[in-house]
């Protein structure tokens, strides 16, 4: 019996499907400044975050594709090809950035991981051919993450 | 399995704001946070028998309990502010859950110091569901889920209802 298979209402996962998850790690430097605001709210508001010369983080990006594994692969998608997509739209945008500066997706965005999770989906979805992206969870720190999935999507 | 719809109620029922999650982009951001506390529990329950506590719980049925080093880790939903590019401040969700969670449960007997677990075994399915009910209210973001790991080996999820 063919179903939903996921607690997440709408996600398109299906029992016919696996999950699969690749995972890279890359080091950028960032700030928060709302250049909107008065300096002192800037500083009430991202404390720490909010020194003018920025600071860094190793991130580590996991990125989950679901689909039915291809009958004669057994894949879901070549992970040879997802390294490569993430090696070019992630790696080469953001590694050794500053991304305040350096990443034009972000411009006009506070680099949080709530929206670099958002970019790096942006980036990612119309790449992946084989499968559909599942969900972008980006890790700051081992401490805070930030998932981004497609909300409401019916797959049939 | 949760139906759009009825997040949307449970999201009204509990004075969040309406329909928070679902962004116009049709993406949903989480933003997810761990938290650690340690803790002693001793699982065991009147309604058995010592024999039969011991036969069902084994070692955690142990008298004085044994502790743990809790792992907790939750997900907020929400719209994401576009002058701070976040779901929910940090240092007000990790005030809440300070408040909430931590100040309640660590360095205690979840059995002696709880009173949601008197009567009620601390195993971590009802640890999980303990900290959903004490964090739903969250006011700045929807909880979504969370999970308590309570050895490296085991963890637990609970998405609440």
């Amino acid at each position: 019996v063919e179903g939903t298979a996921c607690f997440r209402a709408g996600c398109g996962v299906t029992n016919k499907m696996v999950l699969i998850t690749r995972k890279i790690e890359f080091s950028a430097s960032h700030l928060y400044n709302n250049p909107a605001l008065s300096s002192e709210e800037n500083r009430r508001i991202f404390g720490k975050c909010n020194n003018p010369h920025g600071h860094g983080h190793n991130y580590a990006l996991e990125v989950t594709v679901a689909g039915e594994p291809n009958p004669v692969t057994g894949m879901v998608l070549d992970l040879k090809e997802l390294k490569e997509i993430l090696e070019r739209e992630v790696m080469q945008r953001m590694d050794h950035r500053f991304l305040n500066y350096e990443v034009a997706e972000l411009k006009g965005q506070i680099p949080t991981c709530e929206n670099i999770a958002r970019v790096i989906w942006g980036l990612l979805e119309p790449k992946i051919k084989h499968g559909k992206l599942h969900r972008v969870r980006l890790y700051e720190s081992e401490d805070l993450f930030a998932d981004c999935y497609r909300n409401g999507v019916d797959v049939s | 399995v949760k139906t759009a719809v009825d997040n949307r109620s449970e999201v009204a029922e509990l004075g969040h704001r309406s329909a928070a999650p679902l962004e116009s982009t049709g993406l949903k951001i989480e933003l997810g946070r761990r938290y650690k506390f340690a803790a002693s529990h001793r699982l065991h329950t009147d309604k058995f028998s010592e024999e039969e506590n011991v036969r069902v719980f084994g070692k955690c049925a142990n008298p004085y309990g044994h502790g743990h080093n809790y792992v907790l880790e939750i997900s907020v939903s929400g719209d994401v502010d576009p002058a701070t590019g976040m779901i929910a401040n940090l240092a007000d969700l990790d005030g809440f859950v300070q408040r909430e969670v931590i100040d309640a449960f660590d360095c205690r007997s979840l059995n002696e110091d709880v009173a949601a677990f008197r009567g009620v075994v601390p195993t971590t399915e009802n640890l999980c569901i303990e900290i959903f009910r004490r964090l739903k209210n969250f006011p700045k973001a929807k909880l979504e889920r969370v999970r308590v790991q309570e050895t490296t080996n085991n963890s637990f999820e609970y998405f609440g209802i």
